[in-house]
């Protein structure tokens, strides 16, 4: 269990989801998500798979680009399109015309709402831009897991994990070297510092990813099924790493099919079902208590 | 009856105490020019016409897209010799070029040539490596171009290693036609030591000399293959 007064301690937002939408082409995965994930939190996302976590989570550091909504990092934007519900209101205001229903009171309303609409294309046309030059530089702040790990083969481990902080952060190479073998000495893989990727097993390989994305101190790390390509018996070990982390405070989003792990370190939990979060709760609750018919369907699978 | 014996003795007199061994020095070293520098020029710019055609889809980069594309398929499509032809005797004059020596001439052509073969395989090369490494790269914070550089390129080419390899050596042997654009290279070379109607010998030396060019850089780029894949395993 979470120490609670680490939370409580800390409510700063540090990133906040509004109606959320993504969709490819015609299939609408994410249909309106809301989520504030404050510093210290530990959010676990689980779900059916299909149902849209992991497009949910890679939406976050904008490596999907969403559809409509907006996503603040640290109180930035760092995605916005509204204007997109605006324009399908005054659509259907002026569909009415063709039903010879458009009135004086259709009329003025169109009218706000395009004026509302040119506004916000301004506002998020400008939002745009500025994602588009900053994003590199957000992206250093939120550090992301994979579940294929992803490290690069052509690299030795000390090289996966100080290249990021040497070349986009200007840390000087015996620093970044001494930072990573810290690291490394944590999960137990110092000796591994020269060997290439491919001489390691899964698990170590996955510690490796984690290590690789908190040399670059992100405020807030995205974990995408980190052990779903994992054989069991190195289920643990990366779990272990990821349970240490979240009782240093680190902020952490977490899709996962690991029902343990949510129960025991997660802080929140979230069961996505067809694009929506349908329903949040602490990890007790949420177990013990809950409400969805589909997250009981759910649960009465997996647990 | 063909006198072997008399043939060779006028094919080393001529070679030697005649000092064609010159020449055919001379032939030798413009191959290598021609197909090193061919060879340098064709890799930059297969690298730059993979990337170009491999860049993210929006409205600003199909322009160049499409420029790689139509570049391709414009140096696949013709003749090398043809190229050669028409770089030397339409380009060179209505650009208004004097100073180009021949060799220069040809060894530019034989780039522009081999960029367009170089970046097909290049970009196969970049297909190879898996879309995660982007991803990795990307949400590390490192931008597109940095992500190709440092993360895609160094994978991408070691993957497609031996195709690159191989078009060295095709290069080696298409220089052969550098002499239609009055470049003594070795072919050119060789046949001027055709002076007593002599071509047996000069044309069966000819062919041993590429064999053993082409066997050098063979062992050259296995040697190279070699010390880049050690990482892997």
């Amino acid at each position: 269990m979470r120490d609670n007064t680490i939370k409580n301690a800390t409510q700063k937002t540090i990133i906040s989801v509004k109606n959320l939408h993504k969709s490819f082409g015609k299939l609408n995965v994410l249909r309106g998500v809301d989520i504030d994930i404050n510093k210290g939190d530990v959010v676990a996302v689980i779900g059916p798979s299909g149902c849209g976590k992991s497009t949910f989570l890679r939406c976050l550091n904008l490596l999907e680009t969403p559809t409509t909504g907006s996503i603040l990092l640290d109180d930035t934007y760092i995605f916005k399109n509204e204007r997109a519900y605006l324009k399908q209101q005054m659509k259907d205001l002026l569909a009415l015309k063709k039903a010879n229903a458009f009135d004086e009171n259709a009329k003025e309303q169109y009218e706000q709402l395009k004026t509302r609409f040119d506004e916000l294309k301004k506002e998020e046309k400008q939002i745009d831009k500025a994602a588009a030059k900053n994003i590199n530089l957000h992206r250093q702040k939120i550090g992301m897991v994979f579940q294929q790990f992803n490290l690069f083969p052509h690299l030795t481990v000390m090289k996966n994990i100080t290249l990021a902080p040497i070349k986009l952060k200007g840390v000087p190479k015996e620093i970044a070297e001494e930072k990573a073998l810290q690291l490394l000495k944590k999960i137990g893989l110092e000796d591994k510092a020269n060997a290439y990727p491919s001489t390691l097993s899964g698990g170590q390989k996955q510690r490796i990813a984690i290590v690789r994305a908190l040399a670059m101190e992100p405020d807030v790390m995205l974990f995408d099924e980190p052990t779903s390509a994992l054989d069991p018996e190195m289920v643990g070990e990366v779990l272990n790493v990821m349970t240490e982390l979240a009782n240093e405070g680190m902020t952490m989003v977490v899709v996962t099919h690991e029902m343990g792990f949510a129960k025991e370190v997660a802080s929140r939990v979230i069961f996505i079902d067809e694009g929506v979060i349908k329903e949040e709760n602490s990890p007790e609750e949420f177990f013990t208590n809950p409400k969805n018919e589909r997250l009981k369907d759910f649960l009465s699978k997996v647990l | 009856m063909i006198n072997w014996n008399y043939l060779w003795e006028s094919f080393v007199n001529q070679m030697f105490r005649l000092g064609g061994y010159k020449t055919v020095l001379e032939g030798l070293q413009n191959t290598l020019i021609i197909a090193l520098g061919g060879f340098v020029i064709g890799l930059l710019l297969g690298i730059l016409l993979a990337v170009m055609q491999l860049l993210p889809d929006n409205k600003a980069t199909s322009i160049l897209k499409n420029a790689s594309k139509l570049y391709v398929g414009l140096f696949r499509g013709t003749p090398l010799v043809v190229q050669l032809l028409v770089g030397w005797y339409v380009i060179k004059p209505i650009l208004g070029i004097t100073q180009a020596s021949a060799l220069l001439w040809g060894l530019v052509i034989f780039g522009l040539n081999s960029g367009a073969y170089m970046s097909e395989i290049i970009r196969g090369g970049i297909l190879s490596v898996d879309k995660g490494q982007m991803e990795a790269g990307r949400s590390l914070g490192f931008n597109y171009a940095q992500t190709m550089l440092k993360i895609i390129m160094p994978q991408a080419i070691k993957n497609c290693l031996p195709s690159i390899g191989n078009e060295l050596i095709a290069i080696i042997k298409e220089t052969s036609v550098a002499g239609f654009v009055s470049v003594t290279d070795l072919q050119v070379a060789f046949k001027l030591q055709n002076t007593v109607y002599n071509p047996i010998i000069c044309y069966l030396a000819l062919a041993v000399v590429y064999i053993i060019l082409v066997l050098i850089f063979t062992v050259l780029i296995k040697t190279m293959e070699k010390r880049l894949m050690k990482n892997e395993r």
